[in-house]
């Protein structure tokens, strides 16, 4: 009885870092034009998939990897350049039915260039289960951990020592105090794009040996991305991170313990009171409204 | 009389006049008819007419308020199975069925809605949306009570001891009630709680300091938008015979809202026009087969790009600009 | 001579009325073609089953018409893609009914969207061959409702049969949120105690869910668990499977009909070693005995499946193969797309073999397979092979 704790922590951490790293994605892209990217699902979706093409070719995996990465970011690219920087005096409602849009085109585009099937990826270093504290993961779980970790260590450092990042920090606090000191937000929003597309890449990659990927697997991790970065608080990279693993272990503990038929509800019930009490989020900054 | 030709002295009177708007309504629903052949057309434009019902109700939240709401599929969700249940499980009347599930619908919102419209923005929309999969995956999983995700039938609608049945016949049902439903909407918006409610959107702090209680009234319109939603859910489960959870899906209340934006926000005739388009492109472009939700995502995107405001008010933009 | 030319006259004007009439007679049918209607999930969380469902439709009504057609008719497919929402079903079966006006319809992936469809084609007079699993389509029969897969209930039965041979009767149940899912698992709570097997343990994941360990750590928590049924398809029982091993669950798995298909082979890897799952013919069609009526169907099905789109064969292609061909020979016997002789002629199909098994239909059953139509499988080595069958 009392491992069996230890196996849902695993289960929910191991969710939960995907989450955290869709919901980064999600927080990046807002910080930078206050719109929500409905898109940002297919950015996982897509590393996933063309990770699998790129296998499947005979390429070995971690250049099928860095491919993958580099795909998702052109797309991620391409969609900020066509779609988004096309509608620059749209306001925030009419840009986020843009990326509902684009997320749809998007799906249809890749049930054309791949199809509909669900496909594995090879685990990055087999799959045999370790036992830790009582519980069994697979070794995919672990690297799943581990680029998250390395990942927030790169963005603090991105973030905190290199001009775009710093630029990317500016704007977020405040668009127009960064246009004054000469920072250019648009190529500000371009980046963001690109590096939302690549960190829900690597998410999928990730994931992809464990959940397969399918053509409309970014549907249902899109939405749970964009509720971890609430939960965590819109905006803050740290409640990103957060919230993706609060919502991960909701879920795997409301599964083990309350019911497994309404973990979810369980989940987005006790997300619901939290928002009631910390309306911002966990680490949402609170903001003060000009009048 | 001249005071509000004045008024509406720059636009044109069939876009914003309410008995313009809702005349020229009442005249394409009459004559529809003629250019339909068969039952599949009434079909159609029956399933745009309940559609439309709801995002004029959705239109005074997201685009007169300034509320969003990412879950409004599951009011509609509630009033299908609230009337479904009632009438088929407990016997009772269908339209009495229909008035309980629709009441019901409002209470929830009533006491759902203070709470939640404490949060702004993206923390509303995630709230609402949080909402609307709670209701769909209860919807789904007692499955005892309402048949799970396979669904349950329906039995059909009885007025005053006539059933109501047959595509022509709920077309003019139907119609009559997306006719009240604007007629509802438009006499709100232009009442001093539509005022209220647009001062609200323009600044909630400024309406405050007016004396406009902005909780009061962003809940009045919440539960009003929730009893538009019923109302269409019931008559859907009514009209279909069967429904289904995917009634109350997170993705069909994403679909409510593109419909919303897309046609106009703050235009009640635009929330018509969206729900028309999108609910008759998809059956066009089917013909596409494979390339269906890449054409369709596709023009949404250059539909938004290009009519940032909706397609309504954009239009409307062009014609006043012509006209000057 | 004028007298002689006037009678070859009126005789060749009398030919050429006749002619004339005789075109005008012969149905302008022959030309017609024969339109067959199908509403399918292609798209959507039951892609899985519509997919193979459409690809083999186009296939083989390609095929037929290219040796000749039906009674001299050309067969005309008009497909719609619900996306496995009942809604879309229900205006494409107006559609299909009211616009195109098809002689007959083949489809329904989901129970959901057959039962949506259901009430327009009874009104209409218009079979429909359904290609879902649930056992509520045709109990109670009605009378234009046919349908071509197992019903879940049988896939339970075939399970327990096989638990009871293996004396396993403490069982744990694990299903998915989809209608596929919990109608099989209300039916296995339902038939459960005719074959003396006792549910312990009921747990549920969600349609996308990536991670089921947390539940199957909670029916490893549960002392006498002797089995586990896993009532799914799609991903979901792949994940089951590997989060099965993960665990190290050693109880027999057993999965269902719904993966029946070696893209869940593919997907769970090794895990699958040793899991069961009733299945059609079909999957093991390499393997039949000669003897097996089966056998010479289902080869020639996945040879040319396979063949042309390169892919594995699948079960569900399979169901959508035979509704085709029970039209087809149904509308042979009826001799037309009469549509009060063409449902006698279904409703009258007897020994007809096709992927699923052997088919009987009658006025009280329009399925017309019976439990021996499905086979017990076990994965074994990656592959397919058959479990001996114990007395049932």
């Amino acid at each position: 009885m009392d491992s069996q704790w230890t196996q849902f922590l695993a289960g929910g951490l191991t969710a939960g870092s995907v989450y955290a790293l869709v919901a980064l994605g999600y927080s990046i892209i807002f910080n930078a034009s206050r719109v929500i990217n409905f898109a940002q699902g297919e950015f996982v979706m897509i590393g996933g998939m063309s990770a699998v093409s790129l296998v499947a070719t005979g390429v070995p995996m971690p250049i099928a990897v860095a491919g993958a990465v580099v795909i998702a970011s052109i797309v991620g690219l391409l969609l900020e350049k066509l779609a988004v920087e096309r509608a620059p005096r749209a306001d925030v409602v009419t840009l986020i039915i843009i990326t509902i849009g684009a997320s749809i085109f998007l799906r249809g585009l890749a049930q054309l260039v791949w199809d509909k099937a669900i496909h594995p990826l090879p685990p990055f270093s087999g799959d045999r289960p370790i036992a830790v504290l009582g519980a069994t993961i697979v070794p995919q779980s672990l690297w799943v951990l581990g680029a998250m970790v390395v990942i927030v260590a790169a963005l603090s450092w991105f973030f905190g020592r290199t001009l775009l990042g710093k630029a990317m920090l500016a704007t977020s606090h405040n668009r127009l105090a960064a246009q004054l000191v000469g920072i250019d937000v648009a190529k500000v929003l371009f980046a963001s794009f690109g590096l939302a597309a690549a960190l829900g890449a690597i998410a999928g990659v990730l994931i992809a040996p464990i959940t397969f990927t399918s053509y409309d697997v970014g549907v249902m991790l899109g939405l749970k991305g964009f509720a971890a970065a609430i939960l965590g608080g819109l905006g803050s990279f740290a409640g990103a991170i957060v919230g993706g693993l609060v919502l991960g272990l909701l879920e795997s503990l409301s599964a083990g313990y309350v019911s497994s038929a309404y973990k979810d509800v369980v989940a987005f019930l006790i997300m619901l009171v939290v928002l009631f009490f910390r309306p911002r989020g966990i680490l949402g900054a609170l903001q003060s409204v000009r009048v | 009389m001249f005071a509000s030709r004045r008024q509406d002295a720059t636009n044109p009177w069939w876009a914003s006049s309410r008995t313009g708007g809702i005349a020229l309504l009442a005249l394409v629903i009459a004559l529809a008819p003629l250019a339909i052949s068969n039952n599949y057309f009434y079909d159609v434009a029956i399933i745009v007419g309940l559609n439309a019902i709801v995002c004029v109700g959705l239109n005074l939240l997201i685009g007169y308020a300034g509320q969003i709401s990412l879950g409004h599929a599951g009011f509609v969700g509630l009033g299908a199975y609230g009337s479904a249940l009632l009438a088929s499980r407990y016997g009772w009347p269908p339209l009495a069925a229909l008035v309980a599930a629709t009441a019901g619908v409002a209470l929830l919102a009533f006491v759902v809605g203070r709470p939640i419209l404490r949060l702004h923005g993206h923390y509303l929309a995630m709230a609402t949306l949080g909402l609307g999969i709670i209701v769909s995956i209860v919807i789904s999983t007692e499955d005892g009570l309402t048949g799970g995700p396979d669904g349950m039938p329906v039995p059909p609608l009885a007025l005053f001891g006539l059933v109501v049945q047959g595509e022509r016949t709920w077309y003019w049902v139907v119609g009559g009630c997306l006719l009240l439903a604007v007629w509802l909407a438009q006499n709100l918006i232009e009442s001093p709680i539509g005022r209220a409610l647009r001062a609200l959107h323009t600044s909630e702090i400024a309406a405050e300091v007016a004396g406009i209680d902005s909780a009061r009234h962003k809940l009045m319109v919440f539960v009003v938008s929730a009893v538009f939603a019923a109302v269409a859910g019931g008559l859907t489960a009514f009209y279909a015979g069967f429904i289904t959870p995917a009634k109350a899906s997170f993705l069909h209340s994403i679909e409510l809202v593109t419909m919303v934006v897309f046609g106009g926000m703050a235009s009640t005739f635009g929330a018509v026009v969206g729900a028309a388009i999108l609910t008759v492109l998809p059956q066009v472009l089917t013909l596409l087969k494979d390339y269906e939700m890449v054409v369709f995502g596709a023009l949404m995107m250059l539909t938004m790009i290009f009519l940032p405001l909706g397609v309504v008010p954009t239009l409307a933009g062009y014609w006043r600009r012509g006209a000057r | 001579m004028a007298v002689i030319c006037k009678a070859r006259v009126s005789m060749l004007v009398a030919a050429i009325a006749f002619s004339g009439a005789i075109c005008a007679v012969v149905p302008a049918s022959a030309q017609e073609p024969i339109r067959i209607g199908a509403f399918l999930s292609v798209t959507g969380p039951a892609a899985f089953l519509g997919d193979p469902e459409q690809k083999t439709l186009e296939m083989y009504i390609e095929r037929i018409n290219a040796a000749g057609g039906v009674t001299g008719r050309k067969l005309q497919l008009v497909v719609y893609d619900d996306g496995g929402d009942a809604d879309k079903a229900r205006t494409f079966t107006k559609r299909l009914l009211e616009q195109d006006k098809v002689d007959i319809i083949v489809g329904g992936s989901t129970t959901g969207t057959t039962m949506a469809a259901v009430p327009l084609v009874e009104q209409a007079q218009v079979p429909l061959v359904s290609l879902a699993g649930a056992v509520v389509i045709v109990e109670p029969t009605k009378k234009w409702v046919f349908k071509t897969p197992h019903t879940d209930r049988m896939a339970c039965e075939k399970i327990f049969a096989d638990m009871r041979g293996r004396k396993l009767t403490k069982v744990a149940l694990i299903s998915g949120a989809g209608g596929f899912d919990k109608s099989m698992r209300g039916e296995c709570l339902k038939v459960a105690g005719k074959y003396g097997v006792d549910i312990v343990a009921d747990e549920s994941y969600g349609a996308a869910d990536t991670d089921m360990t947390a539940q199957l750590t909670k029916i490893k928590g549960t002392p006498s668990v002797q089995a586990v049924l896993n009532c799914g398809f799609g991903q979901g029982p792949a994940i089951v499977t590997k989060n099965y091993k993960q665990l190290g669950l050693t109880t027999p798995l057993y999965q269902s009909h719904g993966v029946a298909s070696k893209e869940f082979i593919k997907l769970a890897g090794d895990a699958a070693e040793g899991v069961r799952l009733p299945a059609a013919a079909l999957l093991v069609a390499d393997i039949l005995p000669e003897s097996d009526a089966q056998k010479p169907v289902v080869v020639a099905y996945k040879r040319d499946y396979e063949a042309k789109y390169k892919s594995d064969v699948s079960t569900f292609g399979g169901h959508a193969y035979d509704g085709l061909m029970l039209a087809v020979d149904a509308i042979k016997r009826a001799g037309g797309t009469d549509k009060a002789k063409l449902r006698d002629a279904l409703e009258s199909t007897r020994g007809y073999i096709g992927t699923a098994g052997v088919v009987n239909m009658s006025s009280a059953d329009h399925m017309g397979l019976d439990l021996t139509a499905f086979r017990m499988l076990e994965v074994r080595n990656g592959g397919w092979v058959l479990v001996k069958e114990t007395a049932m």
